[in-house]
């Protein structure tokens, strides 16, 4: 039997054959990783908008009076503070400060969260909560009955507002709110992973696929998870599998937001001060148009070993190599000179501020993009 | 359509013999694979090649693949305008999409390789 056999569909399966995407596994699912070709995509989200079916991804909701207190001895990030309506970014880690998964949570109540995980661990993030919850904690898994469709790009908003009961005119980034869409409601979200101004739709199932038509009728473009990488990437966003692993701490990340300082949780004895860390991850622009790739070394100039890429590609956007790696701290300034060692030749190299992409939308007022 | 003017190897090269030269590019399903090509590495003119060799390499947004020769010989010319234009390849992968010209070649090496019709059949059976 085949790998593609044994991956899960999501129920936009049919809707991603119908407009002939290119499909293959990601994270244990049958994904479409491309409609009209990366690069077309990618301009359509910096410059429009586009969709992305991102139902894969794992849903997991944690409820009870003690729901805050667990889920602040599981996570790095701040929970308590988190308003009803906000959402935040943070790890999970292991004893040994080790990444688990990176997510997204979501105070839905006072006692009620939901956390939105990696497809790949999902399974592995679930069992870890519940082995860290008390008792009365009430943890489900709803990955299979919750879709999630990604509304991306500057223009999203016109596009979303016509398809919902009453227009959102002012939402914050990294809050949400409910809608209705054909007497169905939805969960908003104003997050995604592109860097562009947009929304995170959760919705019941039965209703996903009359989404997606509604905004590809609209003229949104179809988007593959390809260019979410490009997209990501230009942003220097970290990337499960990529630069999320268990050998490395969340600091290393550069992502010290995502870590509460004042409480103690699964790892924090672990996880050292920005200031000690020995590694750190960077930015890396090539000289070249050639593009690093996971894995290759990275060396300093007088051919030392100094790290390792975990991400690389051609920037659409930038016209150029664009990389992410774990480098020394000590050359982890902008500006510094470094070669990346790849399989057959070296290329000249130098570590970039972060994000790569400057000009993005994401974080911009909604009401100036109405 | 894959024409039917040249040969073609099971990783997905074609190559033409024009004027004593075999011309060399890659096929329509590669470059669809592939998807937008965003950095061609030409071999030097000059350089000897074998028969299924490393000569290449094509870079897309998402992945870097190598190109082998499909015939022995030795780089007699290369296509300078995939330098600033590589989505040529994407565009025409049967024209003015092509790499490179190798010389000194053993026509009969052509025969060991797939016409149009027997590259569709191995197509859709490792597809």
């Amino acid at each position: 039997m085949s790998v593609k056999q044994l991956s899960k569909k999501t129920v936009l399966y049919s809707t991603h054959l119908s407009l002939n995407a290119r499909m293959d596994t990601v994270g244990g699912f049958i994904m479409p990783i491309q409609y009209s070709g990366i690069i077309k995509e990618h301009n359509a989200t910096r410059q429009s908008v586009s969709i992305f079916d991102t139902c894969h991804l794992g849903k997991i909701r944690i409820s009870g009076e003690n729901a805050c207190t667990d889920l602040e001895h599981i996570l790095t990030c701040s929970v308590d503070s988190l308003a009803v309506g906000q959402c935040r970014y943070g790890f999970m880690c292991n004893e040994q400060g080790g990444m688990i998964d990176d997510l997204i949570i979501y105070r839905i109540a006072e006692n009620k969260f939901i956390l939105v995980v990696n497809s790949s661990e999902q399974h592995t993030d679930f069992e870890w909560v519940r082995k860290h919850s008390s008792e009365n904690t009430a943890i489900t898994d709803i990955s299979d009955i919750t879709a999630k469709i990604d509304l991306q790009g500057p223009k999203s908003p016109p596009v979303l507002n016509k398809l919902l009961d009453e227009s959102i005119t002012d939402l914050p980034y990294f809050h949400f709110t409910y809608r209705y869409y054909r007497n169905t409601k939805l969960l908003i979200s104003r997050t995604g992973f592109t860097g562009e101004l947009g929304f995170e739709i959760f919705c019941p199932h039965d209703i996903a696929r009359s989404l997606w038509k509604a905004c590809v009728n609209s003229g949104v473009t179809p988007a593959g998870l390809e260019c979410r990488n490009t997209l990501r990437l230009e942003m220097g966003y970290p990337l499960y599998g990529h630069e999320i692993d268990d050998t490395h701490n969340p600091v290393e990340t550069g992502y010290s937001c995502a870590i509460a300082r004042d409480k103690t949780f699964i790892g924090s004895d672990h996880i050292p001060d920005e200031i000690v860390v020995p590694t750190k991850l960077v930015g890396i622009t090539l000289s070249g148009i050639q593009t690093a790739r996971h894995g290759d070394g990275i060396l300093s100039e007088d051919k030392k070993n100094i790290g390792t890429v975990t991400s690389g590609s051609y920037s659409p956007s930038l016209e150029k190599a664009i990389a992410l790696g774990y480098v020394r701290k000590e050359f982890s300034r902008p500006g510094t000179e470094i070669i990346i060692s790849a399989h057959k030749k070296k290329m000249k190299a130098s570590v970039s501020e972060l994000p790569f992409y400057k000009e993005a939308s994401g974080r911009k007022k909604l009401s100036d993009f109405l | 359509m894959t024409p039917e003017d040249r040969k073609y190897t099971e990783s997905h090269e074609w190559v033409k013999t024009e004027g004593g030269h075999a011309v060399v590019g890659i096929t329509d399903h590669a470059q669809d694979a592939l998807g937008d090509i965003t950095f061609v590495e030409l071999p030097e003119t000059g350089t000897p090649v074998t028969r299924g060799g490393e000569c290449c390499v094509v870079e897309s947004v998402k992945a870097a693949s190598d190109i082998y020769a499909p015939l022995s010989g030795t780089i007699a010319e290369v296509n300078t305008a995939l330098t600033d234009a590589p989505e040529l390849i994407n565009s025409s992968p049967y024209d003015t999409g092509w790499i490179f010209k190798i010389k000194d070649i053993d026509e009969s090496e052509l025969d060991s390789l797939m016409d149009a019709q027997a590259y569709e059949s191995f197509l859709e059976h490792n597809e």
